[in-house]
């Protein structure tokens, strides 16, 4: 059953690192801001491939 | 910028999207309504930023009515620099910009290509929820006023006001609320999962070596709960209990206490498995209701005071010339030049220049009043016509506005304090619940079984720990408040929707808030208007920026445009000028020639018109009311609720009035600012709950003293000033509705209470009997707050629903 100590001390060094991984996104600012980059990935950058796209399209 | 309903065959300027009236520009294949579309469109395409308008059609604002030549020359002010830049290392900077006119995906995307348009732009990213846009630029490449002129070139003019530079700037930041969140639900899901071999008697058979580990485990787990995630709630305990007030989270304290001493004692002496599941379990759903409870509306501010209107810099004459000051350096004695349309910062007196001074901030009354040399001017109103000069004799937190702002704040202090349903509750719950407790355990006492008493004592106060009781309120009215929000009202916090269902006056003001801004019926009397004439007013009339005048020149619109000869404007009389040999004039009945007095001074405004000292006619401009304005005093008196009406105009209105104020109601004219809050004090005093629905301009006193105060806006995201609730104009019909449905959200939370009340007394019943299992706690805890979460959230919902409202 010893192999339980382990597992259990395994199951606890990845949980904290998800907490880690938690504190961090909190910290760069990801739950500042939740609506712009929902938009801004909709954003082309090219307007040059978005104009043919348009074009094609028409 | 109302949006008048266009009509088909007019061409619409590709740039912005107004009609293009007076002259088209046709360039680049494209129409322009003026030079200044033009221009930023030049500038956008030269720089291969045309995707701009792919994105949306018509994005930006029009250049056509924007000011121009604000210099900003106040950024480079070292005092201003500082308070407004965020970050610098002497070489990178960083700052934020709150851009009012952020509104759409085009926006975002250029003002994030700004490097593209200025090379010492390293970055930008748009908030879009604050409108705030926030860069880091090179300061050695570009500096703060050139990033600030080249976003007003683009129609992004940034917001600067006194408040960014004078008061400590609120970063509104959540950030530990979250930190906690997710250090409860790491050690609560932790936790739970070491408990699991206890819940199913697995322990007993692997000996005492796990089950030591295991509750020493927990105990090392729910430390950072104790000692960081839960602080919140024994700080607002203490507080309360400071003050002699049990607020609901004193019960709270005392439950986590009294949980997390005893599961200690159990796993150490080794005679139980303890509640840490339990007690993490509780703090992570309390938190929940927490950051759903103030997860409100980041870009509508409830506070704003008059620091936010008034610009941070002003046009002082230093030895005759111009300098740019900060306002905070505005001192009795100095001499200024204010501009067309600028604000006055501070009461003074006019030494040069035809004054005509706009205080619709201040009174509502929108026609501009003539000043003469020498006499005083109030801060807050606006300058309209020519640039004068004057001298300040107030410093600006002395001025006559400045000070009614400070007088309601006074008022406002905690005097009030709105005493919730949520108080009254937890104040008797937490009483019954210790008398309950202690009864319990004296009787074991009493029949000498100490370690039964104790036992039945804590188990009382940690299975009555009123978590579902403290989540009902937050989830039943943060769902309301959201749709509350879809619906276009937008409430500062959960506690405005159980004011709002406890009002029974409902005060409103007329201009801005009943009326139409800037919206009139105009009818015509008198001889016939030619097209000839109708082009020489029009034209006339669109040389003036008087309120009348541009009325006059939108209801006009569509005739063509001539040319005018020797303009005269005489400020709160008329303008005059000569067109194609005709002079005509437009204006007061006075300022057209003694025969348009003999017509009866009647209700509405009027405006003459004459040709060669000829009268020929008059518009008459009538207020034009919201639409179903009826509907909402009808269903408000059904409703019982007693409506006043309070305006700073005169009554000439009186009579269309009458028809929508039906019998009994009081209707009040001529009252100041001042006048207005203390009616709503005195009707306060003689016991009713009222609720005032203003514009928010020369209300605010009346807003703040109200027990609800509502600010009306054609657009939320412009100024309003402190208030309770910002309900845009478009569902201004809904008020009764809105009514219904907070009282219908009080009914969810009572039945709620009940819920969680049952939920207790079972737990109770087994709790007095000495004999509470960690097992039963972890389930029954958890299964109420889940009931109540559920119940609420869609209780809410349904009751939306019935109320009439769009979910």
């Amino acid at each position: 059953m010893s192999a339980l100590f382990l597992l259990i001390g395994i199951s606890l060094i990845v949980a904290t690192a998800f907490l880690l991984a938690f504190v961090w996104s909190v910290k760069k600012g990801q739950y500042e801001d939740d609506y712009t980059p929902a938009i801004r990935i909709l954003l082309d950058d090219e307007p040059g491939e978005e104009q043919q796209t348009n074009k094609q399209n028409n | 910028m109302n949006q008048q309903p266009k009509i088909h065959t007019e061409t619409l300027c590709y740039h912005c999207g107004e009609p293009c009236r007076e002259s088209t520009i046709t360039a680049h294949n494209h129409e322009f309504c003026c030079e200044g579309c033009k221009l930023v469109y030049e500038i956008l395409s030269e720089n291969n930023l045309t995707n701009y308008y792919r994105l949306n059609a018509c994005p930006a604002p029009s250049a056509r009515e924007r000011r121009y030549g604000e210099r900003y020359d106040y950024l480079e002010d070292d005092k201003v620099r500082q308070k407004l830049i965020s970050y610098t290392d002497g070489k990178t900077a960083q700052v934020t910009f709150f851009i009012p006119h952020i509104h759409c995906s085009s926006c975002i995307w250029l003002l994030e290509h700004l490097y593209k348009l200025d090379k010492g732009v390293k970055r930008s990213t748009v908030n879009f929820l604050r409108r705030e846009v926030s860069l880091v630029f090179d300061e050695n490449e570009t500096g703060l006023q050139r990033v600030a002129i080249l976003l007003d070139k683009l129609g992004y003019a940034p917001h600067i006001s006194l408040e960014d530079v004078e008061g400590a700037r609120k970063t509104v930041s959540n950030r530990q609320a979250y930190y906690k969140l997710g250090v409860a639900f790491f050690c609560f899901g932790n936790i739970m999962l070491l408990s699991f071999p206890e819940y199913f008697g697995l322990d007993t058979m692997r000996g005492e070596g796990f089950r030591n580990l295991f509750g020493y485990l927990n105990i090392l787990l729910s430390l950072p709960v104790l000692l960081y995630a839960d602080t919140g709630f024994f700080k607002s305990a203490l507080n309360g209990f400071r003050q002699g007030r049990l607020n609901m989270d004193f019960p709270i304290s005392l439950g986590i206490v009294v949980m997390y001493g005893r599961s200690l004692y159990e796993i150490l002496s080794g005679t139980g498995a303890g509640y840490m599941d339990t007690f993490a379990g509780l703090i992570f759903f309390m938190l929940t209701g927490r950051m759903f409870q103030d997860k409100s509306y980041q870009r509508l501010s409830f506070e704003r005071d008059y620091k936010s209107y008034f610009p941070i810099a002003v046009t002082a004459l230093v030895q005759g010339e111009e300098k740019s000051i900060p306002l905070s350096e505005l001192k009795p004695g100095t001499h200024i030049r204010v501009r067309n349309e600028e604000l006055i910062p501070a009461d003074s007196i006019l030494l040069r220049g035809v004054a005509a001074i706009d205080y619709s901030f201040v009174t509502g009354e929108q026609v501009p009043v003539p000043i003469q040399s020498g006499e005083r001017i109030y801060a807050g109103g606006k300058q309209v016509g020519a640039s004068i000069e004057l001298e300040v004799v107030n410093e600006v937190s002395q001025s006559r506005l400045t000070q009614l702002w400070n007088e309601s704040e006074l008022y406002h202090s905690d005097a009030k304090d709105f005493n919730s349903i949520v108080d009254k509750v937890s104040r008797i719950f937490t009483l019954v619940v210790i008398l309950i407790a202690l009864s319990a355990g004296s009787w074991y006492l009493y029949q000498n079984q100490l370690p039964t008493a104790l036992n039945a004592f804590t188990a009382v106060l940690i299975i009555t720990c009123p978590c579902a009781l403290a989540l009902s309120y937050p989830f039943a009215l943060g769902n309301s408040i959201r749709i509350f929000g879809k619906n276009r009202l937008f409430l500062k916090n959960t506690k405005v929707i159980e004011k709002i269902s406890r009002i029974d006056r409902v005060v409103f003001d007329k201009t801005g808030t009943i009326t139409i801004n800037g919206g009139a019926e105009i009818n015509y009397h008198g001889e016939t208007l030619e097209p000839f004439d109708r082009s020489a007013i029009l034209s006339l009339a669109s040389q003036s920026g008087h309120p009348l005048s541009k009325m006059l020149a939108k209801h006009l619109s569509g005739a063509s445009l001539s040319h005018v000869q020797s303009y005269v404007e005489i400020p709160g009389k008329g303008i005059s000028g000569i067109i194609k040999n005709d002079s005509y004039s437009i204006g007061s009945a006075e300022f057209n020639g003694p025969s348009a007095h003999s017509v009866d001074e009647s209700a509405q405004t009027r405006v003459y018109w004459s040709k060669n000292k000829e009268v020929k006619g008059y518009f008459a401009m009538k207020n034009v009311y919201r639409e179903g304005i009826q509907d909402v005093t009808i269903g408000l008196k059904k409703r019982g609720m007693r409506l006043s009406l309070v305006s700073g105009d005169n009554d000439s209105e009186k009579l269309n009035l009458k028809g929508y104020f039906p019998n009994g109601d009081d209707l009040y004219f001529k009252q100041s600012p001042a006048d207005k809050l203390s009616l709503v004090k005195s009707w306060q005093n003689s016991g009713d709950k009222v609720m005032m629905v203003g514009d928010g301009l020369n209300d605010a006193g009346a807003l703040i003293q109200s027990d609800c105060g509502i600010a009306v806006s054609d657009d939320v995201n412009n100024f309003s000033p402190a208030c309770d609730g910002i309900l845009d104009s478009k569902s201004f019909r809904l008020l009764p509705r809105f009514m219904d449905f907070s009282r219908r959200s009080m009914h969810v939370i009572y039945a709620s209470y009940a819920i969680s009340l049952i939920y207790n007394c079972v737990g109770i019943w087994f709790a007095i009997q000495g004999d509470l299992s960690p097992l039963f706690a972890a389930i029954i805890m958890p299964l109420s707050t889940v009931t109540i979460i559920l119940f609420t959230t869609l209780g809410s919902g349904w009751m939306a629903r019935r109320s009439g409202l769009s979910l």
